[in-house]
């Protein structure tokens, strides 16, 4: 079997596995669909007062809601992808077998998640998204090449969500429970990646530093391609090149975390 | 032994099981407070956003920042003391699903009472802690013109607030009987309400407005009392004025009714079997 037949097939057991929830499903897309509502109202209030914060208009700002929501369960922005089974095999020991298979460890959880994330866009993204583009004004561009564009910044940034959640979960090698870990990951994931605010409305200093932060490539740049308020090709740079940095530095933190592990047992 | 007080004897198995787990939290002295601390920051971060809007603007839907932050810290307070006391809750569904329940049902305590106190969290408090320094915040930056009345309305507030919140988790357990995997639905009443009521009404759309004043009162827990005490109008333009006193009857209507469905959901409910 060759390893890109491989890692398909593992992906399309992430994907087949969230499938098979639809009543989880539909329960999440209601409730994301509740809190775009919520978040659309707070931020055309805000807009109304500000116009133009942040180079937005009031439907630029909406559109953002709702893209927010619909990459929310995509991009596990508050965690709740592979990375809770992966810490889990870690606490237990289990990932010394998972060592041991003749498949690359970070492919194989990338593939998995790859699958779970295009799941969770069509699945759970894509009705919220409608919704809201139906019911309130919208900023969403009419021509293929910038649909295609966001699809392209969409799976750079399933990537870079990865690479952070990668990293997180190998905390659990030396810290075995993962609580903090875990919970660190949701306050920089819902802060940082522009859920609660645009990181382009963030002021000052603050608005800089979070823009040139890797969570800044989860919901923020693939909005700012899709509405046409950042040109493609650096953005794609900026996500491909945190890509790049995430997956190394995954790769560089299990090398040492698989020196540590001491299978008990004779 | 007497009659059989189902009130007396869920609160005294409540207050068993909960003491058990808060003793073994209290083991790990070290991994509780980080946690609590965990999660202090973690609500705190809604109203680091909001701290964010406001600055770029003077007002949110006319009100300021300080009445921003009373309605903020009402919400989080309210909601903070309904999670920690029956949060749990809202595992009901896995509970269902894996045929766990059967253990509760077994046992001589009311059912609601260990669902409500199994693993107990102490480290919830965090939430109630951030809910209440920004009321405290609130209370000393906002200029309410005070009389005892009002004075009296902020602690009611909270507990009103507390008893419709826990309502809302009780009727999510309930439908959980029902709905098992669907659990995240809740989600969207309980979390959903809670940051739906920390800003001003003003912010939303009459329909919405209307559909959790009248029909899902969360408005009782902190909107409607609040527009009271900060001296503004409801935007709601046909509730009377005594709608400000009426959180008590409110929270008992939502506890009777959040009752009903929670023994409806324990009628229909059917072990797992082979």
């Amino acid at each position: 079997m060759g390893a890109g037949r491989l890692y398909a097939a593992v992906a399309t057991g992430g994907f087949r596995r969230y499938a098979t929830y639809r009543a989880a499903t539909a329960a999440g897309v209601f409730t994301n669909t509740a809190f775009g509502l919520i978040l659309v109202y707070t931020y055309l209030a805000l807009w109304e007062e500000k116009p133009h914060l942040g180079g937005y208009d009031q439907a630029q700002a909406v559109t953002f809601v709702w893209l927010g929501q619909a990459l929310y369960a995509t991009l596990a922005i508050q965690g709740g992808g592979f990375e809770v089974e992966f810490m889990e095999r870690i606490r237990t020991g289990e990932v010394a077998i998972d060592l041991y298979r003749p498949v690359d460890l970070q492919g194989w959880w990338l593939a998995n998640d790859l699958g779970r994330a295009l799941f969770q866009l069509l699945g759970r993204g894509v009705v919220p998204f409608a919704f809201g583009a139906l019911v309130f004004e919208t900023a969403l561009p009419d021509d293929v090449g910038t649909w295609s564009a966001f699809l392209v910044s969409v799976a750079l940034a399933m990537v870079v969500s990865f690479g952070i959640r990668y990293l997180v979960a190998l905390t659990g090698f030396w810290l075995i429970d993962g609580t903090g870990a875990l919970q660190a990951l949701m306050v920089t994931g819902i802060f940082c990646s522009g859920m609660t605010l645009p990181l382009n409305a963030f002021p000052g200093t603050l608005g800089e530093i979070v823009r040139a932060l890797p969570w800044a490539a989860q919901v923020q740049v693939p909005a700012d391609v899709l509405m046409g308020t950042a040109a493609p090709l650096p953005s794609f740079l900026f996500q491909g090149a945190w890509a790049v940095v995430l997956l190394a530095a995954g790769r560089l933190l299990q090398t040492a975390a698989a020196r540590r592990v001491v299978v008990q047992g004779g | 032994m007497g009659e059989y007080r189902p009130l007396t004897e869920g609160l005294r198995a409540y207050r068993l099981i909960a003491g058990m787990w808060v003793r073994s939290t209290l083991t790990y002295r070290a991994s509780f407070a980080m946690t609590a601390f965990g999660g202090l920051v973690v609500t705190g971060l809604d109203f680091v956003t909001i701290v964010l809007m406001f600055s770029r603007v003077d007002v949110l839907g006319g009100y300021s920042l300080p009445e921003v932050a009373f309605l903020y810290g009402l919400s989080a307070t309210s909601f903070g003391l309904a999670d920690l006391a029956i949060g749990s809750a809202d595992r009901l569904g896995r509970r269902v699903r894996d045929g766990t329940l059967d253990i509760l049902l077994v046992r001589p305590a009311p059912v609601l009472a260990q669902v409500a106190a199994d693993r107990f969290a102490l480290r919830r408090i965090g939430r109630v802690a951030q809910g209440s320094l920004v009321l405290g915040y609130a209370l000393i930056a906002s200029d309410i013109a005070w009389t005892p009345v009002k004075a009296l309305m902020v602690p009611g507030m909270l507990v009103c607030g507390g008893a419709i919140f826990s309502a809302v988790f009780v009727a999510g357990a309930a439908f959980q009987f029902v709905a098992q995997d669907a659990s995240e639905v809740q989600h969207a009443f309980t979390y959903g309400g809670q940051t739906l009521l920390q800003y001003p009404p003003t912010v939303f759309g009459k329909e919405l407005v209307r559909g959790v004043t009248f029909m899902f009162p969360l408005a009782f827990v902190n909107w409607v009392p609040a527009a009271y005490v900060l001296g503004r109008p409801y935007p709601l333009g046909g509730l009377p004025r005594w709608a400000a006193f009426a959180p008590p009857l409110v929270a008992v209507g939502c506890c009777a009714a959040a009752a009903l469905a929670w023994r409806a959901g324990l009628r229909s409910y059917r072990s797992t079997g082979s």
